[in-house]
């Protein structure tokens, strides 16, 4: 007989959701009955993502919406601390007054924020920054406060920093020890961050000591707050060997954690000499049926104040529950974060302890970047590092110390500058760049240099990297200027052997000189007659100045690549793809049932594209102008999937359908869709609607991504998919549906002035010096003073825009184009044949070239 | 030689010359085989294979036309390899060529004639 048994977690955090978790999905609540016990008013949420709050919101942080598990055997219990442990009965007493009896006890309670003993602590506007309770609190009092301080400058005391910072209240930090993060980074390094910290316009005090919290005295305070509440509300700080107050509204103590074991403590279990409940490997505390996890626990003494190490613990308590025999034996504190927009990272053995290690440096004041590293006396391997101001590098070094794979010959290269934004820099020689080709960096390096390489389809021609997808020319141009630059050799900008400029230069004259035509571009720039590199880059910068029909023989219409030249996306058999605009996504069931008709009748093969539309595929050359006549018919239009351009703006049902949903995120989209439909720009542009936090729309995997909030919409960009993926960043928060716009179309123009050919916004923003935050100068605060122009210049697009087979269907001229053969129109290309699989077409692939190449038979046939 | 070799000239028309887009391609159907037809800048005629050997399909005259230095070229639309308009060769791989063809225009019409040979490269 088997009698199920009782499991109770106290603290719903971040290990103890963990834990819980793990108990379900490993079959514990087979024979426990698991009751958690949280005190906080809210289920777990991502503590380490607490600033972001500010940002998203509490819903967005929960790591269970909806408060309970899917699992009805484990119960989640709120707003209830246990109190008391009675390790005998085996009950433990809850603050609602009631016990509950286990059979297994584990405690994950976390820690608290260490509040020294200063005199003032206790009056009002002092906070802590663990909860989102005390974010909320905070909040509030940064509506009135002016000033404020953080006392404690280690990691969470910046993150506390930052977030005081963005409430727009004058921020202070006071840190005790001589520079910031002391436990992560050495003299250097702090004082790297404390530089780019005080640029950003806060105030950082270190090597000095709190002596007291100062109050405003009643009588003060009479006047500021009309309600008579008359407590002492926070006034200054006086530091110890300083005469002068710092006035402050607002303190925050950071000063360290300290894991709460008092329940521990009170009912005899062991606990470590510095705090913390002691455990065994395997997570049981003194008493056998009680263990300890998280950030309460100090596993052989040593309490661990990261989630890594606690999801660790929370895994190897549930293993050994089910009788399994993981143990938990340290962890690495590696840590790498993004601090107030600067990077730092700490790792391995970053202090040099270990005996005869050398240390390597590279500092760069200007550029407020510090790295160090680490080495062994014998120079052979990485044992730790700092990194402050640029950790691209993060990750192929860390990686290097926990392996000990040897270093590279030259261990500097590692540390010195990354070549405009690309983490692949500082790869090692193995390194594969071309992942279609195989071919290593060491490769091309060694092409470039012994081959004399000078630009990048040399490259391609030499190595064949490149050659398939494309998708590594970009680390190529940066192999190859870093190679070039290496041997003290100019990288030319030119885009091809036709103009001797890059494109953004083309791009200003033919601004300037208002050149309209590809012939006009050559005469005043350029020699020769183009290529396929500078016709469709000039073709895309006409079009966005001009926004002409891009078959316009007069000006553009020889420059397009073949998906440009026929409105359609060329397939491997030399048919062409059709997509008409859906835009958002949103479909009514009659153009659904045209889409169907066409494809039935054109015999194509479809497809749900990723852009929340319908690819149909297998459409001749000649079926196109059919196929689009009824389209348009029908009321579609084009949807330029076959240009550098805008393809969709995807979208969640947002909050016209979705119970969560804020704001009408298809309407939007909807909106954003139609407003830059058919703009040309450097590479395809791709946006995302999501209808609130949850982001199922994906919003921040595009080149634009708009996510809305209570009070508006949160504006990200620089995002992408394919072979190196970006995040979007945020560019503006809970702006209203104008100012987005305004913002979008200078983000948007912008881009397509000044981005590389073929450049994606990700890329482009990552070679602006300053990113993201260059890119918010420019667009939100318009320091450049080009506000007005570019959002003009949106205007005439937006003004300019037409359907671009709409037209074609109307001149016949332009539909000369769209046979198989000039000299026998009707007839199909006998090279297309198809074959079916799972009950549609897809084309046969010709191993042998037909019966084409070897001689045209001239004569009457025999 | 063969019975393909030239008879009287050995030269059909495909189409007049104002019909053909200045830098881009047309294809032809010359005797059930599909053949590209370019007109460049200077109202030179040029005629290759219609079958890219990368790509293995029948596209050559979709791509971009241009010059590398003084060589007219035409970019695959597919994977963008340049054939020399006036031989077919391969511009950006040694071993592999295209057919090419003798072309002229008379009286305004554009005939497409028999293969050129070149000799072997490499
Ligand atoms: C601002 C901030 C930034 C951070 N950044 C990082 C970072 O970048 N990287 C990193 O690794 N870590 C970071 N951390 C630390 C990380 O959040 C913690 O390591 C992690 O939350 C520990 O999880 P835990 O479950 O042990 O504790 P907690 O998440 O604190 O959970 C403990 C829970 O137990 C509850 N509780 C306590 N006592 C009782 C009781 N008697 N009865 C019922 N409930 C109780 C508490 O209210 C709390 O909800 C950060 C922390 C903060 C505050
Ligand atoms: S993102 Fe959209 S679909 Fe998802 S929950 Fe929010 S509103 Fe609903």
């Amino acid at each position: 007989m088997s009698t199920r048994k009782t499991l109770v977690v106290a603290g719903h955090g971040m290990v103890g959701h963990r834990f819980v978790q793990a108990a379900i999905e490993r079959g514990l609540t087979e024979r426990y009955d698991v009751i958690v016990y949280g005190e906080e008013p809210r289920e777990a949420y991502d503590r380490v993502a607490l600033t972001s709050y500010y940002e998203v919101g509490a819903d967005a942080l929960s790591f269970l919406p909806g408060g309970q598990y899917e699992d009805p055997r484990a119960k989640v219990v709120l707003n209830t601390q246990v109190t008391a442990i009675d390790r005998d009965a085996k009950t433990v007493a809850l603050s609602d007054g009631t016990t509950q009896a286990y059979d297994v006890l584990v405690l994950a309670t976390g820690a608290a924020p260490f509040v020294p003993p200063v005199p003032g602590k206790d009056l009002q506007n002092v906070f802590v920054y663990r909860t989102i309770e005390d974010l909320q609190a905070i909040e509030e009092a940064a509506k009135t406060a002016k000033a404020g301080v953080v006392i404690g400058g280690g990691l969470l005391g910046l993150e506390a920093a930052n977030a005081l910072h963005q409430l727009e209240v004058e921020t202070h930090v006071v840190e005790l020890a001589p520079r910031l993060m002391a436990v992560q980074v050495d003299d250097a390094g702090g004082a790297t961050l404390k530089r780019h910290i005080e640029r950003l316009g806060l105030t950082v005090h270190t090597g000095v000591m709190t002596e007291y919290i100062e109050g405003y005295t009643d009588a003060e305070l009479v006047d500021e707050d009309a309600e008579g509440n008359t407590d002492g509300k926070v006034s200054g700080l006086k530091f110890k060997d300083n005469d002068e107050v710092l006035p402050v509204d607002i303190v925050i103590f950071s000063a360290g954690i300290r894991p709460r074991d008092q329940l521990a403590r009170d009912c005899g279990l062991e606990v470590a000499e510095r705090g913390g409940i002691l455990v065994s490997p395997n997570m049981q505390t003194s008493d056998e049926s009680i263990y300890a996890i998280g950030e309460c626990a100090a596993p052989g003494g040593r309490m661990y104040g990261l989630v890594a190490p606690g999801y660790s613990m929370a895994e190897v308590a549930a293993d050994h529950l089910l009788g399994g025999a993981g143990e938990f034996l340290g962890a690495d504190m590696s840590t790498k974060l993004k601090l107030m927009g600067v990077d730092v990272a700490s790792f391995g053995d970053a202090f040099a302890t270990t005996e005869g290690s050398l240390e390597l440096v590279y500092s760069d004041a200007v550029a407020g970047i510090y790295k160090k590293l680490v080495i062994s006396e014998d120079c052979t391997q990485l044992l730790g590092g700092i990194l402050v101001g640029d950790a691209s590098s993060y990750g192929i070094l860390r990686p290097m110390v926990s392996s000990g794979m040897a270093l590279p010959e030259n261990p500097e290269d590692l540390i010195l500058p990354a070549s405009r934004g690309t983490a692949q820099i500082g790869m090692p020689d193995e390194a594969q760049v071309c992942s279609c080709m195989n071919v290593t960096k060491g490769e091309i390096c060694k092409a470039i240099h012994d081959e004399e390489l000078t630009d990048v389809p040399a490259i391609k021609q030499c190595t064949k990297a490149g050659t398939v997808c494309g998708s590594c020319t970009n680390i190529l141009k940066n192999l190859l200027t870093e190679e070039m630059e290496k041997a003290g050799k100019a990288v030319s900008k030119a885009i091809c052997e036709h103009f001797d400029h890059s494109r953004q230069e083309l791009f200003d004259l033919i601004k300037i000189g208002k050149l309209a035509s590809f012939d006009a571009v050559v005469a005043a720039h350029g020699t020769g007659r183009g290529c396929d590199i500078c016709k469709p880059a000039i073709a895309s910068i006409l079009a966005s100045q001009f926004n002409g029909h891009v078959l316009d023989k007069k000006t553009v219409g020889s420059l397009q690549d073949t998906n440009d030249a026929y409105l359609a996306n060329l397939q491997k058999n030399g048919t062409y793809s059709v997509v008409p605009r859906i835009p958002g996504g949103e479909i009514t069931p009659e153009k659904l049932i045209v889409i169907g008709e066409v494809a039935r009748d054109f015999g194509l093969y479809t497809k749900i594209t990723g852009g929340q539309r319908i690819d149909m595929f297998g459409a001749r050359v000649e079926q196109l102008p059919d196929i689009w006549k009824r389209l348009v018919e029908a009321g579609f239009e084009s949807g330029h999937a076959y240009g550098k351009s805008l393809r969709t703006v995807k979208s969640c049902v947002g909050s016209e359908w979705c119970r969560y949903g804020v704001q009408e995120s298809v309407a939007m989209a909807i909106e954003l869709e139609l407003r830059y439909r058919g703009l040309r720009s450097p590479h395809k542009l791709k946006g995302g609607v999501s209808g609130c936090a949850r982001e199922c729309a994906e919003a921040r995997g595009k080149d634009f991504g708009v996510i809305a909030t209570e009070k508006g919409w949160n504006l990200y960009v620089g995002g992408n998919g394919g072979a190196i993926p970006a995040h979007a960043q945020l560019l503006a928060s809970d702006v209203d549906s104008a100012t987005l716009m305004k913002y979008l179309d200078r983000f948007l123009m912008y881009y397509i002035r000044t981005a590389d050919r073929l450049q994606r916004t990700s890329t482009w923003m990552d070679s602006l010096d300053g990113g993201i935050v260059r890119v918010k100068e420019i667009v939100v605060d318009d320091a450049l003073g080009l506000g007005a122009e570019l959002e003009a210049e949106m205007a005439q697009h937006i003004d300019s825009y037409f359907d671009e087979w709409k037209a074609t269907l109307e001149d016949p001229e332009k539909l000369a184009r769209f046979v198989s053969f000039i000299n026998a129109p009707g007839t199909p290309d006998p090279n297309i044949s198809f074959t079916e699989d799972r009950g549609q077409i897809r084309p046969v692939n010709f191993d042998e070239p037909v019966s084409l190449g070897s001689s045209i038979p001239v004569g009457a046939p025999q | 030689m063969t019975s393909t070799t030239t008879v009287s000239g050995g030269f059909i028309p495909v189409c007049r010359l104002d019909q053909l887009e200045v830098e881009r391609g047309a294809t032809a159907l010359v005797h059930g085989q599909a053949v590209a037809v370019f007109r460049t800048y200077d109202d030179q005629v040029f005629a290759l294979g219609n079958y890219d050997p990368f790509s293995k399909s029948s596209v050559i005259a979709r791509g971009i036309v241009g010059t590398r230095g003084e060589t007219p070229f035409v970019a695959s639309p597919v994977y963008k390899q340049a054939f020399d308009l006036r031989t077919g060769a391969c511009l950006d791989d040694e071993g592999v060529s295209i057919p090419s063809y003798e072309v002229k225009v008379e009286d305004g019409v554009v005939l497409v004639g028999p293969r050129l040979k070149h000799p072997k490269r490499g």
